[in-house]
């Protein structure tokens, strides 16, 4: 009685697995949490055109996309921050970065009381994070926010606890505007931050600020928008403070689509411009020159092709601003550069 | 009596008091924080649950299928893998352990015991994840049955010991061979407890969180093989508890009373079929 | 014949308890290498400027551990002694059911828990609660999160909670009842003989069962990495974020870019291992040495 109950208990689970297996052609990915929203509306739309692929995307952070792109885990990659020669120099593989969208990090926060939207110089969100403004009604930002009650309660700093193409463009913006953060602390997808609590991709940076009152973290526009959070406006180059939107995510992006290098590895922060955001960036996905796999490699050409023209279409409606058409036009020409 | 003797005796009263005082306040977290579990999941798990995939972020609705059908797929290669090793070398520590070498694998299945999950996780991803060049349920599979045998091989071990030495040598003397002896006369005896021990051990990794992170890793879609990333229903708890979105924790809450009454389940049922061998064998 | 197979699985074990050993020293070399024993006394957690130090996580580590059994040690052996002395034997077997049963909750599920329960509880009331009074100390002082050294030593204790009740609760059931009868002839009142009668003939086994959890608390992961605020750095105050062994791998490992990044991963986990065997180790002993002794005496 007890050895049939157990083949039986085998035969089942070979089935469920039977069941299971199907004849498409299997692709991994993994890397940025900021696109992860649209990557992830992305998949699900393609595989409704082209269904014989499977792309399976971990948001995990810009750093293990890079990290699993080098070593072969994954098919494809994805980072905000484009690799440096250093490490493509490295890789076994080389990439093709190909931008996908465009976004902008926002300065989420979570002040009891606060429900106004507050203005942050680049000073004030340097001194925060550099642990130098330490409550919320400190003068640097009640001077820019005459109008609201800010309490005299410790600022909570948020920031991510891995390596991140998100920390990477925030950084490269406090870098821009405050010479003490370049000097202190650099540019990079992980540093060594003064202040703060670490969280788990764009995802646990926001589920932090949701639950943990007076934080500020730096996350995605969708994110916030999402789960309906504050965040503040910034001053650009220009003296200007913008909110993170479409029109102003777009605006960053304008001076930079003409002087795009070939490899479309380009910073768009701290942009000039009137209506530009301060802190927008292309994402990229890591596309190996050469796949072996010819069935993997249809694919991919074939999501490429889609993800530039009806992919785009998705962009807006996730707040996440289309690529100008230049931009479009040239990675076009680069997809034919994979072997 | 003395004043002394009455301070001696409030502070028995008191101290008894605070002990059992710390009895129900131990059981009591257990009753409050299972009871959260429980309340928050029963609200959350609904039909799709189990049925559909997960949604990308942001949209509400959608299961965790895969997760569900990921894990039995690492926990089945994990007992294929572990449970038959540690089975066997249990019944060489029971019936052929000489001194030396016996006392060796005791110690070393008792240190491997000790050893934190997320180090073994590290070991499964050097040996098969890198080779591989990828994450599979089988890296996950390997690093739960590494956890598996040693707890198997010491509950087999401890249950076939303690079968009476005469049932041995009842059988030996009718001409037995030394295996048929083991086969059909000590582990026919202590099977209850080596069946209580295996599902013990298997109701342990069921839940194990850490060695999956970076060897099964996790999938949008169900996994169609070994090969492939595999989603299970601890690495999502994890993934959905630390996100922002309401959803996702509902979804971590119904995944949670899966994960829980799945592993109580087990516990459960394994110390009935103890408790019932040891009343039959009185 | 079938000594030999069973001979052969049975050194499977041998087999791949050497392999993982070796696997966590080969794959560690090059921090080796570079820091040499620096590695565990530097504190400087920066993969930007390639500089690992273990201190902080090992920091980290110690302190949780040390706050779990602050709390778990006199809460559990109260309640092992309950059990074992005072309560109705249903009482006794019913709780302990329930006990061991809070061991077997998986670790992940804690996490789920202390997010959403116990860090807005650690942050709105009891660590503001703390703080007033006590805030001039440098382990109170600082502003409060919610997550953070605290919260983490408190979820480590409930888990470690069980084990200790358990095996305590065991050490003081072998201890003879002529112990505590000669106390109680003597004229001690109940507590005085299971104080000072009882309970020290279990000492051993009462350390062991500490031990035991010690090992336990040092390796967890998932629940302290849910709740400890990952900041890999050194904080006096126990409402800081820090950072654990266990947590800083399995946030970083799938993400470690760079070999020296990757292996400097791997070589905390060299060190956790061999903190866990030497602790481990120490627990057996005098588990061992309880039996030993109870059999000894007369």
């Amino acid at each position: 009685m007890k050895k049939s109950s157990f083949w039986l208990g085998v035969l089942s689970a070979l089935a469920i697995l039977l069941a299971v297996a199907q004849a498409k052609v299997l692709i991994n990915a993994a890397g940025a949490t900021f696109p992860y929203p649209i990557y992830g509306k992305w998949f699900e739309e393609f595989a409704k055109v082209y269904p014989d692929a499977q792309i399976n995307y971990q948001s995990i952070g810009s750093g293990g996309g890079i990290r699993q792109f080098s070593a072969g885990t994954v098919d494809f990659g994805a980072s905000d921050m484009p690799m440096t020669d250093e490490q493509i120099g490295t890789f076994k593989r080389k990439p093709l970065h190909f931008p996908t969208v465009l976004g902008g990090i926002v300065p989420a926060y979570n002040i009891p009381g606060v429900t106004q939207e507050l203005k942050f110089t680049p000073e004030a969100l340097a001194g925060i994070y550099l642990g130098k403004i330490a409550k919320w009604n400190d003068p640097e930002l009640q001077k820019t926010n005459p109008g609201v009650k800010l309490p005299a309660n410790e600022i909570v700093v948020v920031h991510r606890s891995e390596g991140s193409g998100t920390s990477f463009v925030f950084t490269d913006y406090l870098s821009k505007v405050s010479p003490e953060w370049k000097s202190k602390v650099g540019v990079n997808a992980s540093v060594s931050w003064p202040v703060g609590l670490g969280g788990k991709g764009n995802e646990g940076v926001a589920g932090v600020v949701k639950q943990t009152p007076n934080s500020i973290g730096y996350v995605e526009l969708i994110y916030v928008l999402q789960n309906k959070m504050t965040y503040g406006s910034l001053r650009n180059a220009a003296g200007v403070f913008l909110k993170a939107d479409l029109e102003s995510v777009t605006e960053a992006a304008a001076s930079a689509g003409k002087s795009m290098p070939a490899d479309f590895r380009v910073s768009i922060t701290n942009a000039p411009g009137k209506k530009a955001y301060p802190i927008a960036t292309f994402t990229y996905l890591l596309i190996p020159s050469k796949i072996d796999d010819p069935g993997k490699k249809k694919a991919l050409v074939a999501f490429l092709h889609w993800m530039l023209t009806d992919g785009q279409k998705y962009a807006g409606s996730l707040s996440y601003a289309p690529l100008p058409n230049d931009v479009v036009a040239k990675e076009e020409k680069q997809i034919a550069l994979i072997q | 009596m003395t004043l002394r003797n009455r301070w001696r005796k409030t502070l028995s009263y008191a101290m008894l008091s605070l002990t059992g005082v710390c009895a129900v306040v131990a059981v009591c977290i257990l009753f409050l924080l299972l009871g959260y579990l429980v309340y928050n999941g029963w609200r959350s798990v609904d039909w799709d649950f189990f049925t559909k995939l997960p949604k990308s972020p942001g949209e509400t609705g959608g299961g965790m299928v895969n997760a569900i059908v990921g894990s039995f797929q690492i926990i089945l290669l994990a007992t294929v893998i572990g449970l038959p090793v540690g089975f066997m070398a249990g019944i060489y520590l029971s019936e052929f352990g000489g001194k030396a070498f016996a006392f060796l694998v005791r110690y070393m299945a008792d240190l491997l015991n000790g050893v934190p999950s997320i180090v073994i996780g590290i070991f499964a991803y050097a040996v098969v994840v890198v080779p591989m060049h990828g994450n599979s349920a089988l890296a996950g599979g390997l690093a739960l049955a590494v956890m598996l045998i040693p707890i198997t091989a010491r509950s087999t071990e401890q249950f076939m010991s303690s079968v009476p030495q005469t049932l041995r040598e009842g059988a030996l003397a009718l001409g037995a061979s030394k295996w048929k002896t083991i086969a059909t006369v000590v582990v026919p005896a202590a099977y209850r407890g080596i069946a209580t021990g295996m599902i013990l051990g298997v109701a342990r990794i069921a839940g194990e969180t850490a060695p999956l992170l970076f060897t099964s890793g996790n999938n949008a879609y169900m996994s169609s093989g070994f090969t492939q990333p595999t989603a299970s229903l601890p690495v999502m708890i994890f993934l959905r508890a630390t996100a922002p979105y309401d959803d996702w924790h509902r979804q971590a809450w119904a995944a949670g009373l899966v994960l829980l009454i799945g592993v109580l389940f087990a516990n459960i049922a394994a110390r009935l079929i103890l408790s019932r061998g040891i009343a039959i064998q009185k | 014949m079938a000594r030999l197979i069973t001979l052969a699985f049975a050194s499977s074990i041998l087999l791949v308890t050497m392999g993982l050993v070796y696997q966590l020293w080969v794959t560690s070399t090059l921090p080796r290498h570079k820091f040499g024993f620096g590695f565990l006394t530097s504190s400087m957690w920066n993969p930007v400027s390639g500089q690992f130090g273990a201190l902080p996580f090992i920091y980290g580590t110690v302190i949780t551990s040390a706050i779990a059994l602050l709390i778990a040690v006199p809460l559990g052996v109260g309640a092992a002694i309950f059990l074992s002395e005072l309560a109705p034997p249903r009482i006794s077997s019913t709780f302990t059911f329930f006990i061991e049963l809070l061991a077997a909750v998986p670790s992940v599920i804690y996490g789920l828990l202390a997010i959403f329960t116990l860090v807005p509880l650690m942050r709105d009331y009891v660590e503001p609660f703390l703080k007033k009074p006590l805030g001039f100390l440098p382990i109170f002082s600082g502003p409060v999160f919610g997550f953070g050294y605290l919260t983490a030593g408190v979820i480590l204790a409930i888990m470690t909670l069980p084990f200790i009740i358990s095996i305590s609760r065991e050490a003081l059931l072998e201890v003879p009842t002529e112990q505590r009868e000669a106390a109680l002839a003597l004229g001690a009142t109940r507590w005085e003989s299971t104080w000072q009668a009882v309970v020290p003939y279990a000492r051993l086994g009462i350390f062991g069962s500490i031990f035991l959890g010690l090992a336990r608390a040092l390796g967890e992961t998932m629940a302290v990495t849910m709740v400890i605020g990952n900041d890999p750095s050194i904080h006096a105050s126990l409402f800081a974020p820090g950072y654990t062994i266990a947590a800083v791998i399995a946030n970083e490992f799938s993400e470690a870019t760079g070999d020296l990044y990757l292996q400097s991963l791997v070589g905390l986990g060299l060190v956790l291992f061999l903190l866990t065997i030497v602790i481990n180790a120490m627990a057996r002993l005098l588990i061992i040495a309880t039996a030993r002794r109870g059999s000894a005496h007369p």
